[in-house]
């Protein structure tokens, strides 16, 4: 047994025959050409035929991937139509009398060197599109069919590293894991692994006589084991069963309700913090978005984001989710976040300190920016707003007149918009205490426990002292949370939990019992969650 | 000729896909529309060449538009821009 160590990208295992791809790379001769203007119509054939097998593959990668990660290829189709490009081609082929292919890779090859040498990581990558492009043409000149893995069975797929186009030609039901020389966590290889839900590790040196060898695949601790002993290879045959196992019984939890055994429903829906996130609000099947922190839009950088970069925002998440709810919460940025633009001074106390909607309140144009952008995203889906850090109805009424004022000026420039669900989140003590009469105020709550706990067990989160001391689920919390539930609904409020808290399946029985609407969680906790509701009780045996 | 500054917003710059949908948005008018960053100006219907140029969020742009139907491509261009960059 040879034992290896790489990085894994996505979990699992797999044991299988190891297949070592071999990257299409062809020897390109340079050869005179008689007939220049033929040369030159021959290229024009190939690059048209180029871009109509990146239109095929485009649609392909569309259904398998997603319109983000298929956009490449409508690029790669671009770059092969490019003026500079095909000029390069043609002088090289009449002015040098030479042959395509040659004046393909040469060109290919200056124009990646261009983007390798460039100062900016983004565009260092795109060296290997004009390379992936290039290699592409030339091969469609020399008349070399596509596929260069045709396995019988599946196999674990190792490779130098898999270009974009490689990884979503492979026939996917022949792969059961990749691995990688090269690659980064973000490279086209992980995320179809991710996709696909197979183990994918990078960084592993691999040997070139793994090629047909027996091989197992820990995903978990990032190994691969080439000619496994048998204790080995039981030991995670027996893994690799336990995890298909809880796997499909949590994707056949897809499309099906969060509904108890006595016919109780809750909404189930995810914590986001990044547009980058949606992927994976989709694939855990969330019901809707509860809590989008829209921090992220302020921070690194150098400047308020301006009220159109936060509508575009807003409005791809809205759209994204199709008519789903969408809660996004403003603005909850405090001293303990990097912010230089917001000129802040250092405090003693953060958590106690000028944030969130103090900080709003207060200055009245940041905030009215970010309302003016969600009240016109309004319109492009099921955007509800929800405000942090609340303590007294006078803030509510504060920020319910600043939003009358925001919708005036809307319908002055006649910008269109719709009326739209306002919540607060309940992390304070003092919201708790007066949620009888915050709830005749809005339309729903939402419980932050992290901050909660925080604030009624007077307990620092960050001081690594007292983590014996936090205890998430305290009786002062849960009869809280019982009180909240209660005042709200007595006034008319919806209550859901978009703390950590909402993700504790010990306490899940307990929340539909105090009658919480929704429980709002990292999307990788929906499906585990919906299978805890459905095993559930919600009203107490008489 | 028309002209107009931008000052880009997204975080990757002028990156591939916005730089292939500006090439196919360009496709539609006659006129013809250069980017410049500092002293390098490109022809904008040139995929490589604008991703060349290197332009990141922050970095200050000159579009300029000439040619027939100039007021009604570079109202086009400067809303792409808005909305894309």
């Amino acid at each position: 047994m040879r034992t290896q160590h790489g990085k894994s990208v996505y979990k699992g295992i797999a044991i299988g025959k190891i297949s070592i791809y071999k990257n299409g790379q062809q020897v390109v001769k340079r050869r005179h050409v008689e007939d220049v203007e033929a040369e030159i119509k021959r290229f024009e054939e190939a690059r048209d035929q180029a871009v109509e097998e990146l239109g095929k593959l485009y649609e392909k990668a569309l259904s398998e991937v997603g319109e983000a990660n298929a956009a490449i290829f409508e690029v790669h189709q671009m770059m092969l139509e490019d003026l500079d490009y095909e000029e390069s081609i043609v002088n090289i082929i009449r002015n040098q009398e030479l042959n395509a292919e040659y004046a393909v890779a040469s060109t290919g090859e200056n124009f990646s060197e261009m983007f390798a040498s460039m100062d900016d990581d983004y565009m260092k990558g795109r060296a290997a599109d004009v390379k992936d492009v290039s290699e592409r043409l030339v091969r469609v000149l020399s008349g070399v069919q596509e596929d260069k893995m045709n396995a019988e069975e599946p196999v674990i797929v190792v490779a130098d590293d898999l270009a974009p186009s490689e990884t979503i030609q492979l026939d996917k039901s022949k792969v059961l894991a990749f691995i990688t020389r090269h690659g980064s966590v973000n490279s086209h290889t992980a995320i179809l692994a991710r996709m696909m839900n197979i183990p994918a590790l990078i960084g592993v040196d691999y040997e070139q006589d793994w090629d047909g060898a027996m091989a197992v695949v820990d995903g978990f601790q990032g190994m691969v084991y080439v000619e496994p002993t048998r204790e080995v290879l039981e030991e995670k045959r027996r893994i690799q069963e336990e995890e298909k196992e809880k796997e499909r019984l949590l994707q056949n939890l897809k499309g099906e309700e969060n509904i108890t055994l006595d016919g109780r429903k809750i909404n189930l829906y995810a914590n986001i913090g990044n547009v980058s996130d949606l992927g994976a609000v989709l694939q855990n099947d969330a019901g809707g978005i509860g809590l989008f922190r829209s921090e992220f839009l302020y921070l690194e950088r150098n400047t308020y984001p301006t009220e159109e970069e936060q509508f575009q925002v807003y409005k791809r998440v809205a759209e994204t989710m199709g008519g789903k709810k969408v809660i996004i919460r403003t603005l909850d940025i405090g001293a303990d976040k990097q912010v230089d633009y917001f000129n802040m001074e250092k405090e003693e106390n953060p958590a106690l300190g000028y944030r969130a909607i103090r900080i709003c309140l207060d200055r009245v144009d940041i905030f009215k920016t970010q309302l003016r952008a969600l009240y016109r995203a309004s319109m492009f889906g099921n955007i509800s707003i929800m405000f942090p850090m609340i303590i007294s109805v006078d803030e509510v009424k504060k920020i319910k007149e600043i939003i009358k004022e925001v919708k005036d000026e809307l319908k002055q420039a006649q910008v269109p918009f719709k009326e739209v669900e306002l919540g607060i989140m309940i992390e304070t003590p003092a919201a708790v205490m007066v949620s009888d009469l915050l709830a005749k105020e809005v339309d729903f709550f939402s419980v932050g426990t992290n901050d909660l706990t925080q604030y009624t067990l007077a307990i620092d989160r960050q001081n690594p002292l007292l983590d014996h001391l936090y205890q998430p689920d305290h009786p002062a919390i849960m009869r809280m949370l019982q009180m909240i539930a209660e005042n709200g609904h007595k006034g008319g409020c919806w209550v859901g939990i978009c703390g950590e808290l909402a993700a504790n399946l010990d306490l899940t029985e307990e929340f539909l019992r105090m009658g919480y609407d929704e429980l709002s969680v990292s999307p990788t906790f929906i499906l585990p969650l919906r299978q805890k509701v459905r095993e559930s009780k919600a009203f107490v045996d008489a | 000729m028309k002209t107009f500054q931008y000052e880009i917003k997204d975080e990757l710059g002028i990156h591939a896909r916005p730089a292939g949908q500006l090439v196919k948005l360009l496709k539609q008018y006659a006129s013809s529309v250069t980017i410049a960053k500092g002293d390098k100006k490109v022809d904008a219907i040139r995929l490589m060449a604008v991703m060349g140029l290197g332009v990141k969020q922050g970095d200050v742009v000159t579009i300029e538009v000439d040619g027939a139907d100039e007021k009604y491509a570079c109202e086009a261009v400067e809303k792409f821009f808005q909305e894309n960059l």
